[in-house]
């Protein structure tokens, strides 16, 4: 009952202070259980209930509070440090790297994690348990006629040679607003110079600017998109109720982002988080299974894809000066 | 013998001393190697973090009067490559932070230094910083553009840690080989020691021979004083003997005057009681005389034995010519000397000692045999050796083959009233042993001793 209050008291408390926008939230297991997890996340609740529910299948006595927030949200909450949650779970693997080098996360080690791959954790401190590509989502009926393109070099082609056909039906993501297309961006700019030409091509089109992946597959399948450049590939996958839309991982090179999970400073159980934390890497980690590490990657060979490593190279675009300079030269190529 | 009194051991005491030696110098080669390898390591990290704040300010260029960093993205994920490693950074022109971390501590930097080091703590965690400064000029005039770069020491203690690890083998490496080679050094050192006392215990019992070996030069003093102490105790042996024949000799002839005298003034008594005593004066006289003849005779055996000659010597003409001379002597006594066998043998060695040897044997069994009896004296040739026996019928010996009958002045429980000095079988014995041979000491099954000096053929 004193375990009831006490939660009711801090999800009331943690209601006041939150200083951010959440996007949903919800609970799972008994509420009078023994542990409490409290979990941030930027991962929709229905992508990622089923691996909250494989961990509660083993261990029905614990409650866990899930809440979704907005990348941006979730990385200036464990910077408030006033909230008291136990994992983080983010797709900006630039603002996870930065928290971790920061010193606002703690480490985790484990027989789990000492088992992963070199490029899944960075200083035992921030752990991948998704490999996510960027992707080329492509309406089947704008395409009708023209090849199939494979990479960003027949996307050029195809838009240069027919551009009444792509002229305001191209999306990509605006920079300026979503931390991933940032990312994904920034990323590009670095592995290949084609993303700048890409860039211009989509800008003298008339590129239409999102937000969010999921808006702008809707849009493709919709119609209204011929083609929307630099779409998270794992939202595209799982879209299997549109029809007439064609996922493409560029044959010359697919980024490929990591979600990442850390344990914050501040966390009140850090113990059941690290065996939580374990959970999602096992899962992730075992090649099978609903969370396998490599399901989103489809059946390409592994030679095209480009990982973004986690580490303080990260922390280069995240720097003021260097984040204004890029947006300015991505502005000035796409907003013609 | 006495067993030496023994004061630890200098191989042990060699051994700890070169185990100490080297224990000391493996520390203290763990503690170069570790040291050297911790500078070589700071080092390296120092001039990673300087390339890497290098490769920032590098990128400063002035556009529309504005200091622009354009930050390089191998700047920092080259300070990752290797190990995972927080990594902060700060540019700063004059006082004015341009970008980075502001609070990240600033190593003292001046014109004349326009790269400086220093360790601190930074967000919880030990970093280590590098700054580099350059003059750059901007809208607000020319000032010091500076760049810091800091990065954890994961790395670095890993790189420790295996560099201590290695200190740690190469020190104990060193230790086993040191310690293996004080092993072999000490049991090098003692081994000319060994050398001589094996030397020297291998002699015989009357070599008194100076040592001769070379020996080096710490054990020279020791060698010297045992030479000496040999030389003195050779001429004090000497000496004795010396005296002891010299003593024999002076007596001897006295004796044999006293003697004389004394037979003449016999055949003057009349009176039986004063003939008695004049007799027994007489078989005393004897008694010394064969005494002092015995010693010289020692005396003698001894000097040749030290230089035994070589001839070959017929030992049958030996046995024939001493039976000759020793057959008066036993007809007074009423006994047969009978050379039973006589085979032709010969002998290398010292025909006077051998003589010596076969007479005292003749002599014993003359004097310890009972009126008409015989002794029996056999020279055979077998396929083991050659055997010379003389056989009594006397009393025998009081147990068969007591080897302790022939030393010095050893005599059996069972001479009373028979002159002896204990000599004659002592001078037998050692001719023997001279010549590669034994005396054999054993008594007959139907009564009286027989003494052979055998020599096996070799």
């Amino acid at each position: 009952m004193r375990k009831l209050v006490f939660s009711l008291v801090l999800i009331l408390v943690t209601a006041r202070v939150a200083a951010f926008e959440i996007e949903d939230h919800s609970t799972f297991g008994p509420k009078q259980a023994q542990e409490v997890l409290r979990i941030l996340s930027t991962t929709d609740t229905a992508i990622f209930a089923p691996m909250i529910q494989s961990y509660l299948a083993n261990n029905p006595d614990t409650f866990i509070d899930y809440t979704v927030a907005s990348s941006t949200d979730v990385m200036g909450a464990v910077l408030q440090q006033s909230q008291p949650f136990d994992l983080v779970i983010s797709s900006a693997m630039d603002l996870q790297t930065k928290l971790a080098n920061d010193g606002y996360v703690q480490k985790h080690v484990s027989g789990v994690t000492g088992a992963l791959p070199v490029w899944a954790k960075w200083n035992d401190m921030v752990f991948a348990f998704t490999q996510e590509p960027a992707a080329i989502v492509i309406s089947e009926a704008a395409f009708q006629g023209l090849d199939m393109p494979r990479s960003r070099e027949d996307l050029i082609t195809a838009m240069r040679r027919n551009p009444e056909r792509f002229r305001g039906r191209v999306g990509t993501y605006d920079v300026r607003q979503s931390g991933l297309g940032y990312l994904f961006a920034t990323q590009e700019s670095r592995v290949s110079e084609t993303y700048w030409r890409l860039t211009e091509v989509m800008g003298s089109l008339g590129a239409r600017l999102y937000c969010c992946s999921s808006q702008m597959i809707d849009d493709v399948a919709s119609g209204e998109l011929a083609v929307a450049y630099n779409v998270l590939g794992s939202y595209a996958f799982q879209r299997s109720d549109l029809d007439g839309i064609r996922i493409v991982l560029p044959s010359d090179f697919t980024t490929v982002m990591l979600r990442s999970v850390v344990v914050p400073k501040t966390a009140p159980s850090p113990e059941l988080a690290g065996r939580f934390a374990d959970h999602m890497l096992e899962q992730a980690h075992s090649n099978s299974g609903n969370f396998d590490i490599r399901r989103w990657l489809g059946p390409s060979d592994g030679a095209a894809l480009s990982r973004i490593n986690l580490g303080p190279g990260l922390l280069v675009y995240l720097d003021a000066l260097k984040r204004r300079a890029f947006q300015k030269e991505w502005t000035n190529a796409i907003l013609q | 013998m006495t067993q030496p009194v023994l004061s630890g051991s200098i191989q042990r005491r060699l051994l700890i001393l070169l185990f100490c030696a080297s224990a000391l110098l493996a520390v203290l080669l763990y503690f170069v190697v570790q040291s050297v390898a911790r500078q070589v390591a700071q080092q390296s990290q120092d001039n990673i973090l300087a390339a890497s704040a290098l490769s920032v300010i590098d990128s400063a260029r002035s556009v529309d009067g504005e200091v622009i960093v354009d930050l390089p993205y191998s700047a920092l994920s080259m300070l990752d490559s290797v190990t995972d490693e927080r990594v902060f950074y700060v540019v700063r022109f004059g006082e004015d932070v341009l970008t980075g971390y502001a609070e990240l501590p600033r190593p003292p930097l001046s014109k004349a230094r326009q790269t400086a080091y220093m360790s601190a703590d930074f967000l919880g965690e030990e970093v280590r910083i590098a700054s580099v400064s350059r003059s750059f000029s901007a809208d607000l005039g020319r000032d010091r553009l500076e760049v810091s770069v800091a990065q954890t020491l994961s790395g670095q203690r890993q790189t420790l840690a295996r560099s201590s690890r290695l200190a740690l083998g190469v020190g104990a490496g060193f230790f086993a080989l040191a310690a293996v080679l004080a092993w072999l050094t000490a049991r090098a050192t003692i081994r000319p020691l060994d050398r001589l006392a094996a030397s020297v215990s291998r002699r015989g019992p009357t070599d008194l021979r100076p040592v001769t070996a070379a020996v080096p030069q710490e054990m020279a003093p020791l060698v010297t004083s045992l030479n000496g102490f040999m030389s003195r105790l050779e001429a004090s042996l000497n000496r004795s003997e010396d005296f002891i024949a010299e003593a024999a000799h002076r007596v001897r002839t006295p004796l044999a005057v006293v003697r004389t005298k004394a037979e003449i003034i016999q055949r003057h008594i009349r009176k039986p009681e004063n003939k008695a005593a004049m007799r027994e004066m007489i078989g005393a006289i004897d008694e010394s005389s064969r005494t002092a003849g015995q010693l010289l005779d020692h005396a003698m055996v001894s000097f040749r034995l030290d230089s035994l000659a070589q001839e070959k010597v017929d030992l049958a003409s030996l046995v024939n010519d001493m039976v000759e001379r020793l057959r008066p002597v036993a007809e007074i006594a009423e006994i047969d000397l009978v050379i039973v066998c006589s085979d032709p043998a010969t002998i290398q060695g010292d025909g006077i000692l051998l003589q010596n040897a076969l007479r005292n044997l003749l002599d014993n069994a003359i004097k310890y045999s009972p009126a008409d009896t015989r002794v029996e004296i056999r020279l055979t040739k077998g396929d083991t050796g050659i055997s010379l026996q003389v056989c009594d019928e006397g009393r025998g010996f009081p147990k068969a083959g007591d080897a302790d009958l022939a030393e010095r002045f050893t005599r059996g429980d069972n001479v009373h009233g028979i002159v002896g000095s204990g000599l004659g079988l002592t001078i037998a014995r050692d001719v023997a042993t001279a010549h590669g041979g034994r005396l054999i000491l054993e008594n007959n099954a139907g009564g009286g001793a027989c003494a052979s000096l055998f020599f096996p053929s070799s």
